[in-house]
């Protein structure tokens, strides 16, 4: 059963991917650019996605996941660097490519040879995450200006 | 033109529905938040392994379910860029910003933001305004995209 419903879960938001345009990168860049000629679909998309899984969020306290096991821990509060130089470099790459992870898996039966080149390019960074994890790291320890503590 | 813009946010309204519809089924039948950089990145680097059917077989709905669906939408084109570098540098970003943030679009924005936690809200805030100066200084400034 959990599996199909991954499967389920998959598809609708691959599905809802494709009918909103997102795999559209001059959707999305459209969006970023604000100074130019700005298109607000991701806001539609955006506070159309948040609506279902707000309600979906009330059902979690106190119960169990249909399939058994446990619901995720509560969010951690501590903010920490790498979640802001993270979302510095993947916002960086999004803006330039206008694809996010789950429409770039979306679109690759559309998309083109491109598409699996970003998707390949996407994959070697995930590998080399861990690296640039420690890397930035040993960087914090080595400066005496930053006083914040790693996050993760 | 200006009659085809109200049509687009309806269909990203629709489609956005079914995103959190996806989102609310992998969280209340299995448990999980649906984070696409997560579930990929978990396969990628074998942190999550032990998971790997259910993340395969959700990024095979991913990728199968827009098949049936071409006939709906009007141009399947992505207007991709054809600057292989650029694809790659953006590429490569992406994968090492997501897993860093330990969250993307899915992850941080749509699960994070909808059950009210500050750091998918502060990660979208980043990740919005980094893409807005990347389309500022490669649109505007340079014309690469």
């Amino acid at each position: 059963m959990r599996l199909i419903y991954a499967f389920i879960a998959g598809g609708l938001f691959g599905a809802g991917l494709f009918i909103s345009g997102m795999t559209d990168t001059s959707k999305v860049q459209g969006w970023l650019d604000v100074f130019g000629n700005w298109d607000p679909t991701l806001a539609f998309v955006m506070g159309g996605a948040i609506i279902p899984m707000a309600i979906a969020w009330r059902f979690v306290p106190g119960r169990k996941p249909l399939v058994g096991g446990a619901f995720p821990t509560p969010p951690e509060p501590r903010l920490g660097r790498n979640l802001v130089l993270g979302s510095v470099m993947f916002g960086f790459g999004w803006g330039l490519a206008g694809l996010c992870p789950g429409p770039s898996i979306a679109s690759l039966t559309y998309g083109g040879v491109n598409h699996w080149i970003f998707v390949a390019a996407m994959l070697v960074g995930m590998l080399l995450a861990p690296k640039v994890r420690s890397l930035l790291d040993s960087m914090e320890k080595s400066s005496a200006l930053d006083t914040q503590t790693p996050a993760e | 033109m200006l009659e085809t813009i109200p049509v687009d946010w309806i269909w990203g309204l629709i489609g956005g529905l079914m995103i959190g519809l996806g989102g609310a089924v992998y969280l209340l039948a299995n448990g999980r938040i649906m984070g696409a950089s997560g579930i990929i990145g978990g396969l990628v680097d074998r942190s999550g392994l032990d998971t790997w059917k259910e993340r395969v077989v959700f990024l095979a709905g991913v990728f199968l379910l827009p098949i049936p669906l071409y006939p709906m939408y009007r141009a399947v084109d992505t207007h991709i860029t054809s600057n292989i570098a650029v694809i790659v540098a953006a590429g490569l970003l992406v994968g090492i910003g997501t897993r860093i943030a330990n969250g993307c679009t899915s992850g941080h924005g749509v699960c994070g933001i909808s059950r009210l936690s500050l750091r998918g809200l502060v990660a979208t805030v980043f990740y919005i305004m980094a893409g807005g100066f990347a389309v500022i200084i490669f649109r505007h400034m340079l014309g690469w995209v």
